[in-house]
């Protein structure tokens, strides 16, 4: 056993693997913690094992042939990463949307937000040890995949959008299905609620666990939800609103000191936790209204079949389920991208996670990594 | 056992047959035991897994057996058939030894469980602190596999077990000395000449020890919540929590000293129910019926097993539901929990329950007084309870409807399935989050 206690300093050390196949790692995703005990002294993580090298992809592809490889930068975000790599060609092409395209698109997003909820929140509570949140969640999860497969054919990788718009119009009975899942989905919100997020256990172990402060967060570049938890107001949705959010209403839930806990602290994971959840209800609320407002007409904008965008650079950023993802895109004015560049919320979120685990315990980093939300194919791309 | 031995003796043999005899009987009896026990624990383990299923709205096995209840052979079956793979670094001797003293610790501890009137097979004068004492093994087994297995998560499994059940032995201990003080002895089951825990309480629930004071009530619930602890259930189950610790203490191992393992920790559900069923509930006494009268027919003594292995499978119950609806604590958490909680409430209601007995007398006005400020309040949380869950099925319903979905009738939208709905006040209810 000697040689698993590694010396360092006065006290011992015992290094542990964490992954790169490890339970609560979701994906392949190594973890490299020095424990003293149950204490941690470290965690670095390892990241790399899922490089599929989706940016180098785009330069081989024609410009509309790369967006079923934007499909799997993020494979719970699919709608968000073909929307982003759209909007950044429509940028260089300087396209106008058809608003009814701009609807769709929305609705598709939101319909996609609440199926990323739904694996994160199930896994944060299946990773502290209650799974059966974990089974409901995912079973709303599936009714959803069913309606984004009647939209495009796809469950997980939709290849929904296109530069111009999108690729299929919808009609009356899928928006009646969309209004039939919110009717059934807002209770089981409340139901996962007074099941789980109440719990005094799950509470505790979240509760001042892993906090991160503003300025950490700002520094490090965390966004979406885990930025929002930590207190810093600002949703893309809303502040540099695009496709048809301008016109829609809805609010940012934002970190609160003793939000549903009294021991909860603005930028704990519990926060982060409850971000997403309030984040479910908001979206129902924004697809309630899209169904409401949906405009007829085109949901392509005309574009020619050889797309050709004139040589210059473009950057669009949307507000994914975990926040921002943005696309950079560069033409040379050829039929190929000359390069394309992905910012994922993933990567900027496990980087923090050196940060904030010196001296939590084993079972803490278990729930860092849960509410940060950490996807390891959007972390290596 | 005893009464065995005394049939013997009846015999008058000579010396020679009658130690033979006697040896065959301890083996004969010890394979019954053993026997007993596996098959229990087998059952169990698909009564977890169909409550499971019925928690999460799946169905959960059901294709070996009527309702599935063969399952446990099947994969006892299928384990035994796999390789028995021994990491090569792992300290040989000891990993191969721990399975089978985790086994010993709680399968010895079924010999001094009274299933029923002289349906146990060692009713010994200090059966308490015997199955206290011998589930205590079953910790070396698990510090043993976490060491031996060379492995840096079994170790931690392994110290984590080891520091758990240590601590939560003591609530325990005190959890379960406040029926021996009440009954005066240590022996589980008895008969009406040398009356034991059992034959000291009665039939019907106002003469279980657990309503006679209110101090009793308490010392079940911290010897319940302790010996749950002590059994690595969730939410205790930090030995082998699965999104920590890969599967702690036993991550190394598979076949059929994986299943070694397996078995115990359900033998050991079943085993704190029915050690909380004989000390706190009355164990095999049928209600309304005096000990001379249960002895006098063997119809009876069917009757208490019936009624024993009931009450012990509703706490058996309650241990699967916790198990599937709570998350898991921390170490620190549960350290806390022991020593900041149970420790003291165990103390304060072993004392209360010593004062009382010094108090009130059985049968003497306080006692009854006692019993019902005790019964009363605990069946009307109970009531409670059940009129909360009935209150929540009816109001969200029990949304997945398998029935419907086998009669052909597609698709997730159905209204006749989400018709409950149409009950709620407002569709978004009032979250927490709001």
């Amino acid at each position: 056993m000697s040689e698993i206690l590694q010396s360092s300093g006065e006290r011992q050390e015992l290094v542990l693997n964490m992954g790169p196949h490890h339970p609560s790692t979701h994906g392949v995703l190594r973890f490299v913690v020095h424990t003293d005990g149950e204490i941690m002294r470290r965690a670095v993580p390892d990241i790399g094992y899922l490089h599929r090298g989706l940016e180098k992809l785009a330069e081989g592809c024609s410009w509309a042939g790369y967006m079923p490889f934007t499909d799997r930068v993020n494979y719970l975000e699919a709608m968000f990463t073909n929307l982003a790599y759209a909007r950044a060609v429509e940028k260089l092409l300087a396209l106008e949307i058809p608003p009814r395209a701009q609807y769709l698109r929305v609705m598709a997003c939101e319909l996609n937000r609440i199926a990323s909820h739904c694996i994160t929140l199930g896994c944060i509570a299946m990773d502290l040890g209650a799974f059966t949140p974990f089974v409901y969640l995912l079973r709303e999860r599936e009714t959803i995949n069913d309606l984004i497969e009647e939209l495009c054919g796809n469950r997980i990788t939709h290849n929904y959008m296109r530069i111009g718009g999108v690729a299929f119009d919808v009609d009356e009975s899928w928006l009646k299905k969309v209004s039939a899942f919110l009717y059934h989905f807002e209770p089981v919100i409340a139901e996962f609620e007074s099941l789980i997020v109440a719990n005094e256990i799950l509470a505790k172990r979240m509760a001042g666990v892993g906090v991160i402060c503003a300025a950490d967060a700002v520094a490090w570049g965390l966004v979406g939800p885990n930025l929002r938890a930590s207190g810093v107001d600002f949703d893309l949705r809303r502040d540099q609103p695009y496709a048809a959010y301008d016109g829609l209403q809805f609010s940012v839930p934002v970190g609160r000191d003793g939000w549903v806990h009294p021991d909860s602290v603005v930028g704990d994971c519990y926060q982060r936790f409850l971000v997403r959840v309030e984040e479910m209800r908001q979206a129902c609320k924004i697809l309630r209204q899209c169904i409401a407002a949906l405009p007829s007409g085109e949901i392509m904008a005309k574009v020619p079949k050889a797309l050709r965008p004139p040589r210059g650079e473009a950057y669009a950023a949307v507000e994914g389920a975990r926040g921002e993802i943005g696309c950079y895109v560069v033409s040379d004015g050829g039929p190929q991208p000359y390069r394309v560049k992905w910012r994922s919320s993933s990567f900027s979120s496990m980087s923090i996670i050196e940060h904030i685990s010196r001296g939590l315990m084993i079972a803490d980093l278990v729930a860092v990594i849960a509410t940060l939300d950490v996807i390891a194919p959007e972390t290596d791309r | 056992m005893r009464t065995v031995f005394e049939y013997l003796k009846a015999l008058q043999l000579e010396p020679f047959w009658q130690q033979l005899l006697a040896a065959a009987a301890v083996v004969v009896i010890a394979a019954l035991v053993f026997v007993v026990a596996l098959t229990i624990a087998g059952l169990l383990v698909v009564v977890e897994r169909r409550v499971a299923g019925r928690v999460q709205s799946r169905i959960g096995p059901n294709r070996v057996g009527p309702l599935g209840l063969l399952q446990w052979l099947a994969d006892g079956l299928k384990l035994i058939m796999k390789e028995d793979v021994i990491p090569a670094a792992a300290d040989q001797p000891l990993f191969r030894l721990a399975p089978y003293l985790v086994m010993v610790g709680v399968f010895s501890a079924f010999a001094s469980v009274p299933f029923g009137m002289y349906l146990i097979a060692a009713d010994v004068n200090v059966g308490v602190l015997f199955i206290l004492a011998i589930t205590s093994l079953g910790t070396v087994g698990i510090l043993m596999s976490g060491w031996a297995s060379n492995n840096k998560w079994s170790l931690l499994g392994g110290i984590r077990s080891a520091a758990q059940i240590v601590s939560y032995e003591v609530p325990a201990l005190l959890g379960a000395l406040s029926p021996v003080l009440l009954a005066g002895t240590l022996q589980m089951s008895g008969t009406e000449s040398e009356p034991g825990i059992v034959a000291l309480q009665g039939g019907w629930p106002w003469q279980w020890f657990v309503f006679r004071n209110p101090c009793a009530l308490g010392a079940f619930f911290v010897y319940f919540i302790a010996a749950v602890a002590e059994g690595n259930r969730t939410p205790f189950d930090l030995p082998e929590a699965e999104s920590e610790l890969v599967a702690g203490f036993n991550t190394e191992y598979s076949g059929m000293r994986f299943a070694g393992f397996f078995l115990a920790e359900f033998a050991n559900v079943y085993l704190v129910s029915a050690v909380a069923t004989t000390l706190f509930f009355g164990g095999w006494q049928v209600p309304g019926l005096s000990l001379a009268e249960q002895a006098g027919d063997p119809r009876w003594i069917i009757l208490g097993l019936v009624i024993f292995v009931a009450k012990a499978s509703i706490f058996c119950f309650v241990i699967v539901w916790l198990r599937w609806t709570l998350p898991r604590l921390r170490v620190d958490q549960l350290m806390g929990l022991c020593y900041r909680y149970l420790l003291p409430l165990g103390l304060l209601c072993l004392l209360g329950n010593a004062a009382l007995v010094l108090v009130a007398s059985e049968g003497s006005t306080v006692d009854w007084v006692l019993r019902l400020l005790t019964l009363v309040p605990a069946a009307a949380v109970l009531v409670l309870f059940f009129w909360r869950v009935s209150y929540h099925i009816r109001r969200v319903g029990d949304r997945v409807d398998l029935d419907l979905l086998a009669r052909g009738v597609k698709g997730r939208f159905h209204p006749e399935r989400h018709r409950h709905y149409g009950k709620l006040a407002s569709p978004t209810g009032k979250g927490v989050t709001q």
